[in-house]
């Protein structure tokens, strides 16, 4: 099946306002930044963004805070960005932080078909509030539940026409648990390539989870710590 | 002459056992990987989805797709694997690293931690530090015994946002290690130089003191 769209404006046709979307990356690696442009050049506003991060105030999700886009993020870290602290200190932005592989689990549930389930993560703190507690072997547990997105964008190294995906080292990240949560899920890739191309036995995502895929016009892939040690 | 960070980092590093897998939080704790002693072999853990992390890269070699939980450039030592974020936490959740090494703002005496959150000022996230707090069989807090001001961390009760409770088993500050049950902390070593008097008077919670107390040897 061809899962290939010719541009980044096919590959958000249906993109509304008020959507819930789904994007990868751990700070600005492997986000899916010709997806970000574009939703920042469509100006499609009151958004619900699911990611890890929020970008810093010119790059990546920070480029959709600073057109005040989003109506709210659920994200595990969001340090590094001036304009969203301001904006959720203000009470411009609604913001609900959970635990980094809470939200990592929440998306692959959300796409593997499990409503919920219980993680000791966050129990006796504010995260726990108004959520469900039980005990499993003696220590206390709290219910998460899925989550599930209008949209998931995910940004691969290599994909094939029929959707197969190959990330590259840390830009895997909450990418393959992201493809797997959204209703469509878009993905843009550096090198896409003939259906047969990728070895089957070296695939991350398959297929099944990808409904658009296209190559991406242009990564940036800014490094936000640049960290070196002399020869 | 209480420790600076790179001696807190020294000591943490007398505590790895050959053959465990290491995650190291953001701050101090990550120093502890430059200070892994000879003929000990551990495996770092970066939780956006390495195992067998290794040093920064060389000027020039590094690779935007290839960062640390803490987002800086990295390498990857021989052997090493990558993940997606999922199977991390499945790692960490499920008990299969050994220790944990992280940072905070407060530490209370029944294990309590506090590091990701001062209301109405500092908003950053937690990130992956509940999940790990709340699994990890072992965890040692890398902090300052004292804030700016020279206000104990080391507390009976903590006062900000909790990250994990009943959690924490030992803490290495800049003048003591100690570890922490039977709601109390319990001094094992101090700093070269740093008087057990200067430690009582640096902690505010529980403090039990043994008869004699080593000094530590970085």
């Amino acid at each position: 099946m061809n899962k290939v769209v010719n541009s980044v404006e096919e590959a958000l046709e249906g993109v509304t306002d008020n959507m819930t979307l789904m994007l990868g990356g751990f700070g600005l690696c492997g986000i899916p930044e010709n997806c970000i442009s574009e939703l920042a050049r469509l100006g499609i506003k009151n958004l619900t963004c699911i990611s890890n991060n929020a970008g810093v105030d010119d790059f990546g999700l920070g480029l959709l805070l600073r057109t005040k886009q989003i109506k709210k993020m659920i994200s595990s870290y969001v340090g590094e960005n001036d304009e969203f602290e301001r904006q959720m200190l203000s009470g411009e932005l609604e913001v609900d932080l959970i635990p980094q592989g809470s939200l990592a689990e929440r998306c692959r549930a959300g796409g593997a078909g499990i409503p919920a389930f219980y993680t000791p993560a966050g129990y006796g703190t504010e995260v726990a509030e108004g959520k469900e507690v039980k005990v499993f072997n003696g220590k206390p547990h709290i219910l998460e539940t899925a989550l599930s997105a209008d949209f998931a964008f995910v940004k691969a190294w290599k994909g094939d026409t029929e959707g197969n995906l190959i990330f590259k080292a840390t830009a895997r990240n909450f990418n393959p648990l992201m493809a797997m949560a959204g209703k469509i899920t878009v993905v843009e890739v550096e090198e896409l390539v003939p259906a047969g191309e990728l070895d089957p036995n070296f695939i991350h995502t398959p297929g099944i989870f990808v409904q658009r895929i296209f190559k991406g016009e242009k990564f940036e892939k800014r490094i936000e710590q640049r960290t070196v040690r002399q020869k | 002459m209480a420790l600076d960070k790179i001696g807190i980092a020294k000591r943490i590093a007398q505590e790895l056992e050959n053959g465990w897998y290491v995650n190291l939080g953001i701050g101090i704790p990550t120093l502890v990987a430059n200070y892994v002693p000879k003929g000990i072999e551990v495996e770092f853990q970066s939780e956006n989805g390495i195992l067998g992390m290794g040093p920064f890269p060389f000027d020039g070699e590094e690779d935007a797709d290839l960062i640390n939980a803490g987002k800086q450039t990295v390498t990857l030592n021989p052997g090493a694997s990558i993940f997606d974020s999922a199977t991390s936490f499945a790692m960490i959740r499920g008990q299969h690293v050994q220790l944990t090494v992280l940072g905070a703002m407060e530490v209370a005496q029944n294990g309590d931690i506090a590091n990701w959150k001062i209301p109405g000022k500092m908003v950053k996230g937690m990130g992956g530090a509940m999940d790990l707090v709340a699994s990890a069989q072992n965890i040692i807090v890398a902090m300052m015994h004292t804030n700016k001001k020279g206000d104990s961390k080391i507390l009976s009760t903590c006062s900000l946002p909790l990250t994990g409770v009943n959690c924490v088993t030992k803490v290495v500050t800049n003048l003591a290690v100690m570890s922490v049950k039977d709601n109390a902390f319990h001094l094992i070593e101090r700093a070269p130089g740093v008087t057990v008097e200067e430690i009582k008077n640096a902690t505010a919670g529980k403090l039990i003191v043994p008869d004699v107390v080593p000094e530590m040897n970085i």
